[in-house]
């Protein structure tokens, strides 16, 4: 019985075992594919692969995370990517989880940068000051324009006058071919077709700017300005990418995207009437006029919800990171500093190419000031 | 454990009292697989408590005013789940009612000897396999192949009849109706395999006894054997709508999120679960205290559907 | 008529006794099974029209590059999700740890030791009840058990939503597995003086181990596919990890991100990260059916 029992006891074990040894198998190969990606160069397409940082390389090496907005997020992981390829010493990575729950983990100490779209609002920067004792330090890093994309046959440039664009978004305008609408198009075929607006499902920086706008420009606009409101009308995707993919899919539709989603997908996009009256196409040059001649806040907050600049684009806002003054990691402090110092001045020929808003020389000054404070 | 205790002769549960080592492992790997059998009933309260301490400044805040209120704005921090308990309910039922006719023909097919086994085997192995597939891949399969293909086929209902509300607005890309239809085709199978199985289960001498009094195949059909597994059916169709009233992915992606009540089913609309996958990364403060609210509801929700489909398919068991 | 003879008897309700089958009677049933014939036709497009669609855009797009390389940024071409393989891979491993100890004493417990007491009725409730827990209620769950505890989204989030999940399942076919194991074995062991816990994990568990691999595999199979209780738990990420507390990617979540994106090679991506989940599905299945055919008893 005795031995019966042992070898049995044995033989089901081992079952165990072979079970651990398997899972552990799986969470090492977890980290397994990393050494050959280093030994062979990605075979194209993989432009912002970091991987081949040397982990065990060691020497001075930092890897910083941080989380936040998702409208930059495609700017800052590939400048990140870049960044690394120049100083493989330093690997940043980004999750773009929305900047209400970068806010948080920002707050919560677990990032080493938060990200977001919409500035700190003052019972945040009161949060931070009671569990940092000192204040929060954002930096704008760039600007964007948010278009009206659409999807139209045989309409390429599209001209929306205020009423217009305030009337879809509000519910009031519901066919293509409406007067409001015509009278800016001269020559257009407007078709007698239903408006499909398509507007965030998610909360969104994008939604703020967005929305911030409205509220600003539009009377008929009555649901206010936020990361997310209640849409009179319109059909809701995720993401910037969700509503691309939406209108490029959906005939007759119209939605806002930020200038660089609706760059990189080739939609058509909308000219629209600023507050001097003039119908200005969306442009990084167009967007960057937005802040030309605004007086800039000691934060650095600034926001333009209706720039008066008759060279305008209208719908354009900043995007933050939010910095801890001070961590007891003071090499990754450094390595952060670095890396911003060069986005905003290496890395701004890869902000235009996406089609971001690089900051002006004056903002430039002021966020490199405030960096300073950074230890 | 040299020698083995009398005592053990006597059965498998009596304790002794005499202290004994090996007795003290039994006793005690008793103990452990007890308090584990007991921790599942624990995970569901846990799970209750977790979703109930997030979302209580939500109860506070709207009560149970928050199920029939359909507001939901944000910029104004008040809630409202009635279009989303709307458009859960809505979505569920439709797709049922276009499942189940379905569902029971295609397991009548499989069960009644209507072809060979040999062709029946596949399509019943097909079947099972696609109850497998991931709802987000039928979310994909919906958005670039479905929804495109019944595209001219909703446009032509609001033409021909866009008289009746339901039908009354204009088919955007993604809306109500379509994302039902999915819905349906997603929970088929669910309803085929459990109807297939207890119409199979069905005595024979049911069969046999109504051809021995003259009946024919489908006389057999619709007057014995389906009345017969009605329970079992009915089970499968609430389990089916147990599954309907929580997926998630397929509607979050087809269903056009829009926080509204609209009669029309041609109108995009949204869920309790693809509010919740849409909203929850952004959202804080009471937004995320109602999201939380939402799937509390949406719990209990599919809490009674599934007990009620338990408790039916079990009668069906003890008829049996 | 003739067809239909064989099945001619006395009409049940007396009376009017017609010894063929009216042609009434005879259209109902050629109506009906026009009816299911119908209805299987209606079914079967659909469905097929998944899996055929599955496999072509999937094969389409297909290359040995997915397994190697990382998710493509937007509007970059070719690419891959090594990344997302090793998630999936991860979480589900990190879900069965969890589940499948802790289903296996449970159904251990009400096959066993309970001899059908309220307990094992409770649990069957409980389990019955869990099975029926939407997914995405589990993902919520981990977020507020896992997430807001650790204050970041990881695998093991992920995992512990996966196995809430994953835990009926393990319970009910290590239940069947049990109790397949004849009552005869379980006496022989104890008339040769083994005790409960000797008997349950040298006797009947081994023997019992097909049925319950079976369960535990097509458990995997399910979890492997979640998509909505890892939207908040592993969330997503562009890299691979470095160990269980990171961000994760999955296949499941990236289908999602690259079918609501409007880059023409991420959909295709999306595709093809189908088409390799449907086939670990096919495969797992597969396995599991080859598994209980070798049944002990």
């Amino acid at each position: 019985m005795n031995n019966h029992s042992t070898s049995s006891m044995i033989r089901f074990r081992r079952t165990i075992g072979i079970g651990i040894a398997l899972t552990m198998g799986m969470t090492i190969s977890a980290c397994t594919p990393k050494s050959p990606d280093v030994a062979t160069p990605p075979t194209g397409g993989t432009g912002t692969a970091p991987a081949s940082s040397p982990a065990s390389g060691g020497g001075g090496g930092s890897s910083l995370s941080g989380a936040g907005a998702s409208f930059p997020a495609p700017l800052y992981q590939r400048w990140f990517a870049d960044y690394n390829k120049a100083n493989p010493g330093t690997q940043i990575s980004y999750q773009s989880v929305g900047s209400g729950a970068g806010i948080e983990q920002y707050l919560a100490g677990t990032v080493d940068f938060g990200a977001t779209d919409a500035p700190l609002k003052a019972e945040e920067r009161a949060k931070f000051k009671a569990k940092y004792s000192a204040e929060p330090i954002q930096v704008p890093m760039t600007g964007g324009s948010v278009v009206f994309a659409y999807n139209l046959d045989g309409v390429k440039d599209l001209k929306l006058s205020r009423a217009a664009y305030c009337g879809i978004v509000a519910g009031k305008i519901t066919k293509w071919n409406d007067p409001e609408i015509a009278k800016a198009n001269a020559g257009a075929k407007l078709p007698d077709q239903t408006i499909q607006f398509v507007h965030r499902s998610d909360g969104s920086g994008t939604t703020y700017q967005f929305t911030t706008h409205l509220k600003a420009a539009c009377p008929v606009w009555t649901a206010g300005a936020n990361k997310s409101v209640s849409w009179p009308v319109g059909t809701g995707a995720k993401g910037n990418e969700g509503i691309a993919a939406q209108i490029q899919q959906t005939p007759n539709s119209i939605g806002y995207v930020e200038y660089a989603y609706g760059k990189q997908t080739s939609l058509a996009m909308a000219a629209i009437e600023n507050k001097s009256g003039k119908l200005i196409a969306p442009s990084p040059e167009a967007g960057a006029e937005a802040f030309v001649g605004e007086k800039i806040p000691a934060d650095l907050a600034l926001t333009v919800a209706d720039s008066a600049n008759p060279k305008a684009y209208p719908i354009s806002g900043l995007t933050w990171l939010l910095l801890y003054p001070q961590s007891k990691d003071a090499a990754k402090q450094t390595a952060l500093k670095a890396v911003i110092d060069w986005s905003l001045t290496t890395g701004k020929a890869t902000a235009t190419e996406l089609g971001y808003v690089p900051l002006d020389a004056e903002l430039t000054t002021k966020v490199k000031a405030e960096l300073a404070k950074v230890k | 454990m040299t020698s083995p205790s009398p005592s053990s002769k006597e059965g498998l549960l009596e304790a002794s009292t005499r202290f004994n080592p090996v007795r003290a492992l039994d006793q005690n790997f008793r103990r452990l697989t007890l308090g584990l059998a007991i921790s599942v009933g624990a995970i569901l309260l846990w799970i209750a408590y977790s979703l109930l301490i997030i979302a209580i400044p939500a109860i506070q805040a709207f009560g149970l005013g928050f199920l029939v209120d359909s507001t939901w704005d944000p910029v104004k921090n008040i809630y409202g789940a009635l279009p989303h308990v709307y458009g859960t309910v809505l979505s569920s039922l439709l797709a049922l009612i276009f499942a189940v006719p379905l569902g029971v023909g295609v397991s009548i097919f499989l069960t009644e000897n209507f072809l060979q086994q040999k062709i029946l085997r596949p399509i019943a192995f097909i079947i099972e396999l696609l109850a497998a597939v991931p709802s987000v891949v039928y979310g994909l399969w919906g958005l670039f192949v479905f929804l495109p293909a019944i595209k001219p086929l909703l446009q032509g209902l609001h033409n021909f009849f866009g008289w009746i509300p339901f039908f009354s607005t204009e088919p955007g890309g993604r809306q109500l109706f379509g994302a039902s239809l999915v819905l349906a085709i997603m929970i088929l199978p669910t309803i085929i395999a459990i109807s297939r199985d207890t119409l199979t289960s069905l005595p024979p001498k049911l069969r046999q006894g109504a051809y021995g009094l003259g009946a024919t195949r489908w006389e057999t059909i619709v007057l014995v054997l389906l009345p017969a597994a009605l329970s079992g059916i009915v089970g499968s169709v609430m389990l089916a709508l147990g599954r309907a009233l929580g997926e998630t992915m397929a509607l979050a992606m087809l269903v056009g999120n829009a926080n509204t009540v609209n009669i029309s089913w041609l109108a995009p609309a949204s869920t309790l679960s693809s509010l919740i996958a849409n909203q929850f990364g952004e959202a804080s403060g009471l937004q995320k205290s109602s999201l939380f609210y939402e799937a509390l509801i949406l719990m209990v929700l599919t809490l009674l559907v599934n007990v009620l489909a338990q408790a039916l398919v079990s009668r069906f068991q003890q008829v049996e | 008529m003739t067809p239909l003879s064989s099945q001619m008897s006395a009409q049940p309700d007396g009376g009017d006794v017609d010894f063929g089958v009216s042609s009434g009677r005879q259209l109902f049933g050629k109506v009906m099974t026009g009816l299911v014939f119908a209805c299987v036709a209606i079914a079967i497009i659909p469905l097929a029209s998944i899996l055929f669609m599955v496999v072509a855009n999937g094969l389409g797009g297909f290359s040995p590059a997915v397994f190697t390389e990382l998710p493509p940024a937007a509007g970059m071409s070719g690419g891959g999700f090594r990344n997302a393989i090793v998630g999936t891979l991860v979480t589900c491993a990190i879900g069965a740890i969890i589940s499948v100890p802790f289903g296996i004493l449970t159904a251990i417990y009400t096959v066993e030791f309970s001899q059908g007491n309220w307990i094992s009725q409770f649990v069957r409730f409980c389990t019955n009840v869990l099975s029926g827990v939407p997914s995405i209620i589990a993902g919520l769950f981990a977020y507020g058990i896992v997430v807001l505890l650790t204050g970041g989204f990881s695998a093991v989030a992920g995992g512990v939503a996966l196995s809430v999940l994953m835990l009926p399942t393990i319970i009910r076919t290590s239940e069947e597995g049990l109790k397949s194991v004849p009552k005869a074995t379980r006496l022989a062991a104890v008339g040769i003086g083994a005790t409960n816990f000797q008997t349950v994990t040298q006797i009947v568990l081994p023997a019992a181990m097909p049925f319950i691999a079976t369960g535990v595999t097509l458990a995997i199979a399910r979890a492997a596919g979640e998509t909505a209780p890892l939207l908040f738990t592993c969330l997503f990420n562009q890299y691979d990890i470095k160990g269980p507390w990171e961000p994760t990617a999955t296949l499941s979540v990236l289908i999602y991100n690259f079918a609501i994106s409007p880059y023409k090679n991420q959909q295709q991506l999306a595709w093809v990260a189908a088409l390799i989940i449907v086939v670990i599905i096919l495969v797992i299945s597969i396995i599991a059916r080859i598994v209980s055919y070798r049944k002990v008893y």
